[in-house]
């Protein structure tokens, strides 16, 4: 048999193989759909806090949008899946959550430390940027796409951390709002759903 | 001017003759079992998950019930991959692992690729 077909041969194997293990991994539940949605309630939450006259106020405003971004996130996640025929915690989708979930817990946590150590400026930087880890680290098992959307957002919260606090809000619609927005848009067009 | 002309044209022809073995011995290696397209794709997906079930496959596969079934069945038949069967919301659902003979079979499979590659490059 000559050489060269055999060696083409062999290396079109080794592409389809690397291909096949690339679209297997990633983790094609994330809902641009809901991205979408959580990005314009974002705006709304961004458009509210900005007017809350104390700290407290403020927090609540934002904790509150946390909680219905993961309500829009998971309804929207369980519906496309559900619309794949692909159960919900599937291999690639557990190993999302998991590696997602870390960063969060600690963004909770350092959530409660700030605010009683009176330093709510950073929080917006803080929260940005584990959010940005969360989807980076989750991100390693999906589309590329979302990789891209953490650093987008670590990146956005690392200039927050060093900006003036006034400009907390802003940041928050940029990274929550239109990140979620412009990236959802993109998996929606890409992957569907 | 000849005769210097002859000898790097021996050397190629060597070189290639010696390619053509050493891929032709390479080839010769590869399992039959894993080389069709369906089954070396089932193998590679589920080398990348823990499980997938048959839904999964046809989707990333874009393969049909039947084709997707019968290679499924041969992968099975090899012990290659593990098949757990069930319902869920009163739908059977078929989930896929790969086994460590089946990773170990697709392992081999990849070095005997790469022996392919290097002795065509001679």
């Amino acid at each position: 048999m000559p050489a060269q077909p055999l060696r083409d041969r062999a290396a079109d194997n080794l592409r389809f193989i690397r291909s096949t293990m690339e679209r297997a991994s990633s983790f094609t539940a994330v809902p641009g759909r809901g991205q979408v949605a959580i990005g314009l309630t974002a705006f709304a939450a961004a458009w509210l806090a900005a007017r809350q006259p104390s700290p407290l106020g403020w927090i609540v405003v934002w904790v509150t949008e946390a909680f219905l971004a993961l309500v829009i996130g998971g309804w929207a996640m369980i519906r496309k899946a559900r619309a794949a025929a692909d159960p919900v915690l599937s291999g690639p989708a557990r190993r999302f959550w998991l590696a997602f979930a870390p960063a969060v817990l600690v963004g909770a946590l350092l959530t409660v430390a700030l605010y009683r150590a009176d330093r709510t400026a950073l929080l917006p930087g803080t929260w940005l940027l584990l959010y940005g880890t969360g989807v980076v680290t989750g991100g390693a098992f999906s589309v590329p796409v979302v990789p891209v959307m953490g650093m987008s957002l670590m990146t956005l919260g690392a200039a927050a951390l060093f900006a003036p606090a006034a400009w907390g809000d802003w940041w928050m619609a940029a990274g929550f709002g239109l990140g979620h927005i412009v990236f959802g848009t993109i998996i929606v067009r890409r992957y569907g759903g | 001017m000849a005769k210097t002309g002859t000898a790097p044209r021996r050397d190629e022809a060597e070189r290639t003759l010696k390619a053509e073995r050493g891929g032709a011995a390479a080839a010769a290696k590869l399992d039959r079992l894993i080389h069709e397209r369906v089954r070396l794709g089932i193998l590679s997906a589920l080398a990348a998950n823990d499980t997938l079930t048959f839904a999964e496959l046809k989707g990333l596969l874009k393969a049909s019930d039947g084709n997707l079934s019968v290679h499924a069945r041969k992968l099975e038949a090899a012990q290659y991959v593990a098949v757990a069967k069930s319902f869920q919301d009163r739908v059977p659902r078929t989930e896929y692992r790969l086994t460590a003979l089946g990773r170990r079979a697709l392992e081999r499979y990849l070095d005997h690729l790469e022996a392919l590659i290097r002795a065509a490059r001679g």
